[in-house]
């Protein structure tokens, strides 16, 4: 990218709870400094749904859950030059996975008809067109598309991804400190 | 029923003297009254040997022929491994479980029959083939399949499905099996006329130091593949103080592919134990354990009664040829499905009533083996070399073979080829010549020393048998052209995974990851990456992994990934877009579709 | 004082006492060996494989290894270190290991190691495999998602507390732990003073009731490396040999 060029930055957010964008947001007056670097393209943060061009890095929070995680992790692979899986979501399926060792219809039967706090009298599973199918299992966005960066963390500490995203935007290695690397 | 099972227990565990390292003969007697050891039992045979319950849990679910589960009176397990499966394993396999009304793994409702696979067998040569409780069945076939569940409802006998008999021992009424030897060229050591007792009054007119040297005159090296020097072997036992030792003969054949053991255990038994009382006299033991795989267990009225006519020889006993100062016993331990087991210091495990988890060594056997005493295990072939070694010379020995490999090697020829069975071939043997007499050579493929050993290509069929060059335990399985590379190196893999005992994180791990990642590639669904990360796993595998399964359960794929590169290469390829093709659409939205009851409206759409 | 073997590791020269292996040896010259089966007062195991070093170019555990007199150890190479990577992920797919909200996250040796190795993620398939949880005892947890198999707590009950509450059954990938008794804990002699309870080194044996007592930030490995403790820092005096008077070269040129 060139020095008077602000690089592209989408973001999105998969099987995920959104605590990797609030985490990003931690970042606080930073986040001035960061307005300075990138430019948002498609994301949550400004509503843009759609990618509007050729983007430089692309945040991936949450695994893939569903039919329609697998579009859009495959829309942003498409248009990254670059993607980072931000959180455990991402980088292995985090707490969506817990579902992973049950068969799908157990799963279905406990949250929507069996499970203690469950008043479901119809003993209807929600299926309707609008709703993408989910998936056998939630896969990390790696066993999807190819990830370039993980960033692990529920979330990753706003410092981790600051850190991390300064060294990528200024060209520099992304080596983060021993303490910037956590799985919790 | 409970008074029974109690009093059973009790029986069956006395005749053992209630003693904790006869674990696996009392877990094995109980089977064949009850079919299972089941929790129940389990807390009775805990409390009559004194051992925690957990021993005996951890080592009934340790071997596959044991199960805590009630199993069918009639177990049938069919032989699955690669050359099964090039001669209709799973045409034989889908008959009986149609006859049977069951899935593999399963038990009919009335409890008659249980269908299970296993590892080899040791039937390569008259594959597909499988096992009745202890009875083979050999050249199976759909409609042999459907007829021996249907004998077998009607007379409920095993024994008879035995309508005709193999030939030489295996006709005869101790062993009566329909196996057949397939022995196509017997060579001047294994398979020569025996001349019994010979061997041992030899021996014993020497020294125990003049017989280990004459072990290493004749450059005798252990036959089971590593090819240690048996005479060095001994003379680390020999040294390790005046105490209890013991001889181990690993007659735990379980490398696919291999059965040539079953041959010799068949018709040279007694120079298998001549062999073993030599080693007894060599290092100063009284006492040998031969570990018979259950696969074999057809076999052990037979070489019982070898033995007790040894006994009533004066070849065995409390004073071996008259000599006071010399006793020498041979007791068959039985082992219960477990590969590991020919691995010797999981099999010094086993013989000790224990899960065949091998041990950490040092110390290694020779110091600390069997019930911590100084102990020598030798393969079955080994310990025939021995007896011919003592008869003849150690120079005619050695005056046979290769360099560095004197003597003999039996090859175990099976697959794609005329004529499959044992062959005793000089060392230094090519390749090329093996193939001619056999009648592989148009083999597009060569598996030499079993999964675990090397996949050798036509541009190296000049290469030599021997431990110089092409090491191996015996087991050759030929591969024509129209068989599938990756479907060989799977169903190896598959093997790796069944047979891992689970110590060590590599092997555990590793071995299923790999398996994975050739099915991955095998199905068209893998990437350029995908064979970095086999090379990856292959290398930790190697190079931590405790013991010998799995610093070699990788080679198949090592072996391949070299020789046979195109295979891999051109399956291989990036995916669009950065897309994982691991990853399948299609496939992960199927459970979901059938729950849902309309398609996926982005399957079809990739790339 | 008996003279000690002397050898190298990484070049650098220390003493054992005779019997001791190269994990020893080295723990006690200040020269951290990653390790997860291992642990100082249980007998050595070998499972985990981490401790693999090279004794003359051949690999070993050196948990298991004896130290030998002359023998040249590595240890700290790029090659055995991808090997411990590669190891360390293949227990990551293995278990199911949810961090974010395990106890014994902060404290965990086989998550400390993964920092200490800079994974962010394990390159293999997670394998999703369903493991038993057993919650049956009222003061303590097994989970096996999180079971690393590396029998600290089987060789601690039998040797440290005189049980034998530990063990594993079946074998392969579908070996796991299994107690003493037909199905659950509560049904074996397990007592919440156990010391097979303080050795686990993941969350998979936990004491119930006292979860998440240390905050984030003050965990064992929050700001410090794993094997912190066994490099140190040199006292000013220390030359670092390790107490090899008799080899030490800063000694003997002083």
């Amino acid at each position: 990218m060139g020095e008077n060029q602000k690089a592209r930055i989408a973001t999105t957010s998969l099987a995920g709870c959104f605590g990797c964008h609030m985490s990003l947001l931690d970042i606080d007056e930073r986040i001035l400094q960061l307005a300075e670097l990138v430019v948002f393209d498609k994301s949550p943060i400004n509503d843009i749904k759609q990618f509007t061009g050729r983007c430089d890095v692309g945040l991936i929070e949450g695994g893939c859950c569903n039919e329609h995680n697998v579009e859009v992790l495959r829309d942003f692979r498409k248009h990254c030059d670059i993607l980072i899986s931000i959180g455990d979501c991402a980088t292995m399926g985090g707490i969506p996975a817990l579902r992973n060792t049950v068969p799908l219809q157990e799963c279905l039967d406990e949250a929507y008809r069996d499970g203690p706090s469950v008043h479901n009298p119809s003993g209807m599973i929600p299926n309707d067109v609008e709703l993408p199918l989910i998936l056998d299992k939630v896969y990390p966005a790696h066993e999807v598309v190819k990830i370039d960066y993980h960033l692990p963390g529920c979330p990753p500490s706003a410092d981790t991804l600051w850190e991390a995203l300064v060294a990528l935007l200024t060209a520099k290695p992304v080596e983060l400190p021993y303490e910037l690397v956590k799985y919790d | 029923m409970h008074d029974d099972v109690e009093s059973t227990v009790q029986r069956i565990c006395q005749s053992y003297d209630n003693d904790g390292r006869r674990l696996m003969d009392i877990v094995t007697d109980l089977h064949r009254e009850y079919g299972c050891v089941d929790p129940e039992a389990m807390d009775l045979i805990a409390r009559c040997v004194n051992v925690p319950r957990l021993r005996v849990q951890s080592l009934v679910s340790f071997y596959s022929f044991y199960a805590e589960a009630p199993r069918g009176r009639i177990v049938i397990r069919l032989s699955d491994d690669v050359i099964d499966r090039m001669h209709g394993y799973d045409r034989v396999a889908a008959a009986f479980c149609d006859e049977l009304g069951i899935g593999m793994g399963e038990t009919t409702a009335d409890g008659l029959f249980t269908l299970e696979r296993t590892a080899c067998i040791g039937m390569c040569d008259q594959a597909p083939a499988g096992l009745v409780n202890d009875v083979v069945i050999t050249h199976l076939s759909s409609d042999k399949a459907r007829q021996i569940v249907q004998d077998l409802r009607r007379h409920g006998d095993p024994h008879q499905l035995v309508t005709s008999l193999g030939d030489g021992e295996n006709g005869c009424d101790l062993i009566h099996s329909m196996v057949r030897n397939n022995l196509r060229k017997a060579g001047s050591v294994i398979f020569s006329p025996i001349n019994r007792g010979e061997a041992i009054r030899k021996a014993l007119s020497i020294s125990p130091q003049e017989v280990i040297r004459a072990m290493k005159t004749a450059r005798l090296r252990g036959r089971g593949g590593a090819g240690f020097p048996a005479g060095m072997k001994w003379e680390f036992a020999r040294g390790a103080g005046d105490g209890q030792k013991y001889i181990l003969c690993n007659a735990d054949e379980g490398e696919p592919g291999t059965f040539k053991d079953r041959v010799i255990l068949t018709e040279r038994a007694d120079r298998v134990f001549a062999g073993m009382t030599i080693a007894g006299y060599a290092i100063g033991a009284s006492e040998g354990i031969m570990y018979l795989r259950a696969e074999y267990a057809y076999l052990k009225p037979h070489l019982e009664d070898v033995l007790r006519r040894r006994r009533i020889d004066g070849l065995l006993g409390e004073t071996v040829l008259g000599r006071n100062e010399f006793a020498f016993d041979i007791r068959i331990q039985i082992g219960a499905g477990a590969y590991v087991c020919g691995e010797e210091t999981a099999l010094i495990s086993s013989c000790e009533g224990k899960r065949g988890d091998p041990m950490t060594r040092p110390p290694f056997p020779a110091q600390k083996g069997y019930n911590g005493c100084p102990t020598v295990i030798n393969n079955v072939e080994t310990l025939c070399c021995v007896t011919k070694i003592m008869e003849e010379g150690p120079a005619t020995f050695s005056d046979c073979g290769s360099d560095q490999s004197s003597g003999t090697k039996l090859l175990s020829i099976s697959g794609d080829c005329k004529r499959a069975g044992v062959y005793e071939f000089p060392f230094g043997t090519t390749l090329r010549e093996v193939l001619n007499e056999c009648g592989g050579l148009e083999a597009q493929a060569v598996q030499v020393g079993g999964p675990s050993g090397k996949m050798v290509s036509p541009a190296d069929f000049d290469r030599k048998i021997c431990f110089e060059d092409l090491a191996t335990g015996g087991s050759v399985m030929v591969f024509g052209p129209q068989r599938n590379i990756l479907d060989i190196v799977h169903g190896f893999m598959d093997f790796f995974v069944d047979e891992s005992c689970g110590y060590c994180t590599p092997c555990r791990v590793g071995n299923v990851l790999l398996k994975q990642l050739v099915e991955r590639v095998r199905d068209g669904s893998g990437e350029p990456d995908d064979l970095d990360q086999m090379r990856r796993i292959a290398g930790t595998m190697k190079a931590t992994s405790r013991c010998g399964l799995g610093q070699t359960s990788s080679n198949p794929v090592m072996s391949t990934l070299t020789t046979f590169e195109t295979e891999y290469t051109d399956r291989v390829q990036d995916g669009p877009d950065g897309q994982r093709r691991g990853f399948d659409l299609a496939e992960s939205v199927k459970a979901a579709e059938s729950i849902a009851g309309r398609p996926s409206v982005h399957t079809g759409q990739d790339d | 004082m008996t003279p000690g073997i002397t050898f190298t590791i990484d070049g650098k020269q220390v003493t054992a006492a005779p019997g001791q292996t190269i994990i020893e040896a080295a723990d006690t010259a200040g020269i951290y060996i990653p390790r997860l089966c291992h642990k100082p007062g249980l007998e050595p195991f070998g499972s985990c494989r981490l401790c693999t070093v090279t004794v003359g170019g051949r690999p070993c555990s050196s948990c298991t290894q004896p130290a030998a007199e002359g023998i040249v150890v590595e240890s700290d190479t790029d090659e055995l270190n991808e090997h411990r990577r590669a190891l360390l992920e293949m227990l990551f797919v293995e278990g199911n290991h949810f961090c974010m909200f395990c106890e014994k996250s902060g404290n965990c040796e086989l998550q400390a190691l993964a920092y200490k190795f800079g994974i962010t993620a394990p390159s293999f398939t997670y394998q999703w495999q369903k493991h038993d949880v057993d919650a049956s005892h009222p003061q303590i947890l097994i989970d096996r998602n999180r079971c690393i198999l590396c029998a600290r707590c089987v060789r601690a009950s039998q040797d440290l507390d005189g049980k034998s509450v530990f063990g594993f059954v079946g074998r392969g990938p579908n070996k796991r732990l299994a107690v003493n008794a037909e199905a659950r804990l509560s049904d074996t002699n397990v007592d919440v003073t156990d010391e097979a309870l303080d050795v686990c080194p993941v969350g998979a044996l936990l004491r119930k009731h006292v979860g998440y007592k240390v905050p984030i930030g003050k965990r064992q490995f929050d700001h410090t490396p794993i094997g912190s403790d066994v490099e140190g820092e040199p006292a000013p005096d220390d030359c670092g040999c390790g107490g090899a008077e008799n080899v030490c070269q800063c000694t003997q040129s002083e």
